[in-house]
């Protein structure tokens, strides 16, 4: 009746577990009794839950990023302090098969729940407002990716309190993966987490390629389109091509599991490396993807608070898709040492080090755009500064490992992880941070607090480098990934400052949350009244903060790169047009919402082998998915008077602030007073 | 009423860029159906030398997918279809990196790493 | 209404968008373009599989290989229903477009008719040859060959299903903008399954048999 679920999936015997379940516990039973007590159901349902609007699902995403954050550094804590305590003949506080579960937990929720929504979250908030559109192409197909992003969500967490996770690392290697030597639930709920999740990706991707092919504002040419649009359409395109290898070769992982098939078994003619060969196809392309709508944000961010054009506006576009392209051919150098030889290690050895080259490319843009300008070091542009130099630190220890020869000694040490970790957390986490402090008054109408930022960037900044320096010396020295214990007493010092790196990290975390709690407590006087707070040169600037939920009550003309700057320098940045028009749009849906919650249904059935429950979860999302179909009710028009009140009181609130300021705050000295 | 506004005469001409016709169809058709019994004849046949069977089954493969993506699937150069023509012959270059990749990769990899599909005399 | 020349305008990259969204007639061409991009995705499954096909179809493990199990004629006749299928479908689609509402459902039937015996000529292969004691357990070929035909079938099996949706909204709401634009994509769908079967019955099928 319950597969393989039993009361004995609930892991008793483990106190760090158990503790942590009762917190999780208290705590939602808490957060549900608020929720209730204060009314906000209805509100949340109606408002955010069953919404289209791509500006709240952004939100949604990054909201959720943010907890899971919050776990997966939880898994790095514990590693560390795991290592820094396991030298010689102490075991440390944390079994082997448990630290295990955590470090692949920690890749796992890091990638996918983390770093994906963080971009996925941005792209939804900010592509529409820059090209001029109203929402994406497929709203409703907006909303399902995020529900089925949280059914994934779902899975991972529950993991932790009902049955184990996969103890094989974050891309689950067979035959370690395989149900011979990994017979519990672990494997699969990372199988079907990442499916369901996958899902929700590719389908994002084609949404927001169709988003920017086709509805970018008139005159908007590809060549006039700001660069973060740029970044994101090349990486959704990354995204398409990629996400259908990492499906495939989950689902052949699967097959093995579940139904005795031989893709990669070690008996009956199945192949292990072909698994980590396709894993990779995808597994390069992704790391492209976290990255370049991180570089997108960096040149907003550089060009508006250095007052200058982005420098090398075509050689930014022509790098980024080089990088998109090349990125498919570089995959081998993730598995040098697994025996393919020299030939083909030598290929693809050089192509790893071209990759780097548009990358160079676009740093030189970046400090060619700095060089000359009016820099204003505020928190985006300290993050931006900040990864500059951790980036390229990182990016050469690659270009290092991508010599074959150089690789076999270094592959699998945790000279590999410093690197990685490097690019990710100097390239991805910043480069978030950064966007998040440049956009977020978009989003809400008040900025962020600088102080707290400013704290946090510091923290983090100081604490990467004490939590990674002394791995890329250990990994020289020898030291292997994934140790649970070591018998070199030699390393242990620098494991421990490994980690007091990683709490000067969690005090950067906690620095986060404190700037959000202060800036929603001072949000009167961090109130962001013009829409425009830092002299910006895109088109979301141009309306107000945050923005109307149909974005542009008149879809802007544009003649040129930039048109809304060139409007602030020529004074008709904010001419209100004589007529309104009724807008139309779509229509919130729960439908989504239902399939993502069957789809969790569906996740959980599979993976404890409940299948008549699993025929319910599939049967209900295809179900939802018809009935949806058969809805004829879907989208609505806003009248044009009620567009007109809110735009007239946007611009009296404008022509309030305009008429307040004596010399203009974050703007160019040519901007007439309207 | 749907909404089309196509007249009868207007079928043939700028119309089959995205629409066909009953004779493109048929066309189609007939075309795939000599090819998939010319696919089936070169291995079934035993007429076509050994050597030439699989050039033979892969020159009339490509031509019917070309048949079918011409004659149902509408592709061309015609300005509406251009777009499609260039997202498929990406997608067909990443297709092309995947397969022949992965033949590359794990021919050598097999080899040096000896797995049983490598050897001549099978390894217990 | 139109002139041949200006009825061609809808173009898949068509750099300026109409904004406003006043005009409902961008609308069609925005769902075949996000269509096609899925189905592009979708060929990229069908890639990993092939690619997995080719490099594990030599390990037969000892066990029973292609040219011993693979009845050619059968596969013919496979082949055959599918490609009429793809020709009605065909004919729905000039329906469609004259504006004969009788004529889409009728010719959807004859397709879902092809299209489902096909589905039962594989799904008794398949059977057959578990039976034999040939199944996907057996070794890493069967495993990547069920797969391969079993993923294709049962993306036939969802055009089927998705063609029992059309007829009856078709029957229902007639011809609308919205059901057209469904029809669309699934013409689009399922012309693109044949295609995916011309790979398969060369490089699996015939292949295996030489």
């Amino acid at each position: 009746m319950f597969g393989k679920l039993t009361l004995d999936a609930i892991p008793y015997h483990e106190p760090i577990v158990m503790v942590t379940l009762a917190a999780v516990l208290l705590g939602g039973a808490a957060t549900l009794a608020a929720l209730t007590k204060f009314r906000l159901w209805g509100y949340l349902w109606k408002e955010w839950f069953t919404s289209v609007d791509h500006k709240k699902i952004g939100i949604m995403y990054i909201i959720v990023a943010l907890v899971m954050l919050l776990r997966g550094f939880a898994d790095a804590i514990m590693m560390r302090l795991q290592q820094a305590m396991a030298a010689g003949e102490s075991a440390g506080y944390l079994p082997p098969h448990h630290f295990d579960q955590v470090f692949t937990a920690h890749g796992v929720i890091m990638i996918f729940f983390v770093a994906m929504p963080f971009i996925t979250g941005l792209m939804n908030l900010v592509v529409p407002l820059q090209i001029g559109a109203r929402d994406v192409a497929y709203p409703f197909l907006n909303s399902l990716s995020f529900w089925l992003f949280v059914s994934g969500v779902v899975l991972v967490m529950m993991s932790l309190f009902v049955g184990d996770f996969a103890a094989t690392g974050w891309l689950a290697y067979p035959p370690l993966s395989g149900l011979q030597y990994s017979p519990t639930v672990g494997v699969d709920y990372y199988i079907w987490s990442l499916q369901l999740s996958g899902l929700g990706t590719t389908l994002s991707g084609i949404n927001f390629i169709v988003t920017i092919m086709k509805m970018r504002a008139p005159g908007m040419t590809l060549m006039k389109m700001p660069v973060f649009t740029w970044t994101s359409l090349v990486t959704n395109i990354l995204i398409v091509a990629a996400f259908p290898i990492l499906t495939v070769t989950l689902a052949l992982l699967t097959a093995d599991r579940y139904l005795d098939m031989h893709f990669f078994t070690n008996e009956l003619g199945g192949n292990a490396m072909m698994y980590v060969n396709l894993i990779w196809i995808w597994g390069h392309p992704e790391v492209y993807i976290l990255i370049l709508p991180c570089f997108g944000a960096y040149s907003e961010i550089v060009a508006t608070f250095s007052k200058k054009p982005l420098f090398g506006y075509k050689s930014m576009v022509y790098a980024t898709s080089c990088i998109g392209v090349l990125s498919f051919v570089v995959w081998l150098h993730h598995f040098f040492t697994m025996g393919s030889g020299a030939s083909v290690n030598a290929f693809f050895g050089i192509t790893t080090m071209i990759i780097s080259v548009p990358t160079g490319a676009k740093l030189f843009n970046w400090l060619f755009t700095m060089y000359r300008g009016r820099v204003e070091f505020n928190v985006p542009m300290l993050w931006t500064v900040g990864f500059m130099v951790t980036f390229v630190i990182g990016g050469v220890t690659g270009v290092l490992m991508a010599v074959p020869g150089a690789d076999f000694v270094l592959h699998n040490s945790v000279f590999l992880i410093a690197h990685f970790h490097n690019v990710i957390i100097g390239g991805v986490v910043f480069g978030v941070f950064a966007a998040i402090n440049y956009w977020f008054p978009k989003a809400f109408g008040f900025r962020l607090n600088e102080f707290w930022g400013k704290a946090s960037f510091w923290c983090w900044l100081v604490g990467f480098y004490m939590a990674f320096m002394p791995l890329y010396v250990l990994g020289l020295k020898g030291m292997t990934r994934r140790m649970n214990h070591y018998a070199n007493p030699e390393w242990q010092p620098y494991l421990i400052v490994a980690a007091l790196g990683a709490a000067v990290i969690a005090v950067g975390i906690f620095c986060t949350l404190v700037q959000f709690y202060v800036s929603i407590r001072d949000r009167k006087k961090l109130t962001d009244p013009s829409g425009d707070p830092w002299g910006g040169r895109t088109l979301e600037w141009a309306i107000s903060s945050p923005a109307p939920f149909y974005n542009f009550a008149i879809v802007p003309q544009i003649n040129q790169l930039d048109q809304f700057w060139e409007d602030k320098q020529n004074g008709v940045a904010y001419v209100q047009p004589a007529k309104y028009e009724d807008i139309h749009m779509p229509r919130n849906t729960g439908v989504g919402v239902v399939m993502g919650a069957f789809g969790t249904v569906l996740g959980f059935a599979l993976v404890w082998h409940i299948w008549w429950l699993a025929a319910v979860g599939l049967l209900g999302m295809i179900g939802a998915f018809i009935a949806r179909a058969y809805d004829r009710d879907v989208d609505y028009w806003v009248p044009a008077a009620e567009v007109e009140k809110i735009e007239r009181s946007r611009h009296a609130q404008l022509k309030q602030f305009q008429t307040t300021q004596v010399a203009p705050v974050a703007a160019p000295q040519r901007q007439k007073v309207a | 009423m749907s909404g089309n506004h196509h007249s009868h005469d207007a079928h043939l001409g700028a119309e089959h860029a995205d629409h066909g016709s009953t004779k493109s169809y048929l066309t189609g058709f007939i075309l795939s159906m000599v090819l998939t019994l010319a696919s089936f004849g070169v291995v079934m046949s035993g007429k076509v030398p050994h050597d030439l069977m699989m050039p033979g089954i892969i020159v009339f493969g490509v031509a019917q997918l070309i048949v079918q993506l011409v004659y149902f699937l509408h592709m061309g150069t015609s300005p509406s279809q251009r777009g499609n023509l260039s997202i498929m012959l990406f997608t067909i270059l990443i297709l092309a990196i995947v397969v022949v990749g992965s033949l590359w990769v794990l021919h050598n990899m097999n080899v040096n790493m000896m797995h049983p599909t490598s050897q001549m005399v099978p390894v217990e | 209404m139109s002139s041949p020349a200006v009825s061609a305008a809808h173009g898949a990259l068509d750099g300026v968008s109409h904004g406003g969204d006043a005009h409902h007639h961008d609308d069609g061409s925005k769902t075949l373009l996000g269509f096609w991009i899925y189905l592009m995705s979708d060929c990229l499954i069908f890639s990993g599989l092939f690619a997995t096909f080719a490099v594990l179809g030599n390990s037969t493990a000892g066990g029973p290989t292609a040219k011993e199990l693979f009845e050619l004629p059968y596969v013919l006749g496979e082949t055959m229903l599918l490609l009429i299928s793809s020709v009605t479908f065909g004919m729905a689609m000039l329906g469609m477009h004259a504006g004969r509402k009788g004529s889409v459902v009728a010719w959807l039937a004859v397709t879902f008719v092809f299209g489902a015996g096909f589905i039962g000529m594989e799904v008794y292969e398949f059977a057959k040859l578990i039976h034999e004691g040939a199944g996907p357990s057996t070794s890493a070929f069967l495993s990547s060959y069920f797969t391969l035909v079993g993923t294709h079938g049962l993306h036939v099996t969802c055009g089927l299903i998705w063609l029992v949706v059309m007829m009856d909204q078709i029957r229902r709401f007639g011809l609308t903008d919205a059901t057209q634009r469904r029809l669309s994509c699934l013409s689009l769908f399922w012309h693109f399954l044949d295609i995916v079967w011309i790979c398969v019955f060369t490089f699996v099928y015939l292949r295996g048999a030489i």
